[in-house]
């Protein structure tokens, strides 16, 4: 019922309806898909939720590559199930989009064809299974760092999302770490292992927080619209702090020769990610780009006759002589 | 190529018994069989629900926004209809 969005109106044209949506930003109400908005506050949203909803898809490949040689089926087990829920997070973002007025036919191609983008996490390569670990702890890590704050945003329906997606990121965390742990204790070539993949993840982790706030020019308008209630430098400084004294206590190196703590600032000091290797990724030239999309086409297009099927199976006569769904378990209906 | 799209349903769990089912978000689906089934597999994939009702969006007749002060405003000025409204003494016994 929250799914049709208002014709656009120019704001210039519609002082009182600017004045009522500025109103509910003013006093950290929430706005609700059938308000009048702003078209840049729209568009913002959009361009923001939807990146945030192709991370997520996406950010089920470097996973799901190790489904079929995890090391026991414990392990299988758990990462199926976190990959399941990278799915779900996907689904529940792709609809927080869409009550902006776009259709999800529109968003999925406009991945494919690389119009929008996605975290640029995810097109590094997961070369070991330490990096199932390292990816729950660093990247789910950082993730989390962002999204907390965004179950505050000013449009609803992207909060609520947030805050389904924030319950369930947990397990994510807490999983990698385990799976860290659980190496760390094992043999010399595991830590190594666990090592290696720390160094190759934690430079691309920080850069998930996005260019410094200098660099950063639309951070001021979306904070002002409630959008984004942090910088992107403050929650790099947050994961930081929350990310060394947890390397401690799996004895890993983070791999910063200027990381060392500021008393007088209460922080972490820490260096620079290479910016430029962030603009090559974000550009679309990272290690596995590509690859990433390719998939992502493949698995839309190989799917289509699937959805045709089911299409004709739902508009066929005989649909309406079926008995009522019983795949789950329904009580009475009032 | 853009193919049509499966109707919009939004979704509504009942967490246990006792409660009323309440909106948790809405997803895609070709039937009212596979709603309920993806309803299923996106929203309560830790036991979050005893019950789902999944209805059609375009199904839904809602209030509009532009409305909303002439619809909700009778309720607005009638404070006796709460219970503050009546000054009692602090000393009568459960009230």
């Amino acid at each position: 019922m929250t799914s049709t969005a208002q014709p656009e109106l120019p704001s210039q044209a519609q002082p009182e309806l600017q004045a009522v949506f500025d109103a509910v930003i003013a006093r950290n109400d929430r706005i609700e898909p059938r308000d009048w908005m702003p078209d840049g506050y729209r568009k913002t949203l959009v361009r923001q939720i939807a990146q945030h909803a192709h991370s997520e898809i996406i950010g089920m490949q470097p996973e799901g590559n190790w489904i079929t040689r995890a090391p026991s089926l414990r392990r299988k087990a758990i990462l199926l199930a976190k990959v399941q829920d990278e799915a779900g997070h996907g689904l529940y973002l792709y609809s927080a989009t869409e009550t902006l007025g776009v259709s999800r036919g529109e968003l999925t191609q406009m991945l494919i064809d690389g119009r929008q983008k996605y975290s640029s996490i995810f097109n590094y390569p997961t070369l070991t299974y330490a990096d199932v670990g390292t990816i729950g702890w660093l990247v789910d890590g950082a993730a989390i760092c962002n999204q907390v704050p965004l179950c505050r945003t000013s449009y609803g329906p992207y909060g609520r999302a947030m805050i389904r997606i924030c319950k369930e990121e947990s397990f994510h965390q807490r999983q990698g770490f385990e799976l860290l742990m659980t190496m760390m204790r094992g043999t010399d070539e595991q830590r190594a292992m666990v090592q290696e993949s720390v160094d190759r993840f934690w430079w691309p982790a920080l850069m998930m927080f996005g260019p410094p706030d200098a660099d950063s020019p639309n951070t001021a308008q979306s904070m002002a619209w409630g959008i984004k209630r942090n910088t992107n430098d403050d929650l790099r400084q947050r994961f930081v702090d929350m990310s060394v004294p947890q390397a401690e206590v799996l004895g890993v190196t983070l791999p910063d020769p200027d990381l060392r703590w500021n008393e007088e600032r209460g922080h972490h000091d820490f260096g620079q990610p290479d910016w430029d290797e962030f603009m090559r990724v974000v550009k679309g030239n990272g290690p596995c780009n590509t690859q990433r999309i390719a998939h992502r086409r493949r698995a839309h297009e190989d799917g289509a006759w699937v959805r045709e099927a089911a299409t004709a199976y739902a508009e066929a006569p005989l649909v309406e002589q079926r008995a009522p769904a019983s795949v789950v378990e329904t009580e009475e209906t009032s | 190529m853009t193919e049509p799209e499966w109707p919009l349903y939004e979704v509504f769990v009942r967490g246990k018994r006792g409660l009323n089912h309440v909106h948790v978000g809405s997803l895609h689906a070709a039937d009212d069989a596979m709603a309920l089934q993806n309803a299923r597999d996106v929203y309560t994939r830790r036991n979050e629900g005893v019950s789902i009702w999944v209805v059609r969006a375009d199904d839904i007749a809602a209030s509009s926004p532009d409305e909303k002060d002439p619809l909700f405003a009778p309720a607005g000025d009638k404070v006796y209809r709460h219970p503050t409204f009546y000054p009692i003494p602090d000393d009568v016994p459960h009230m």
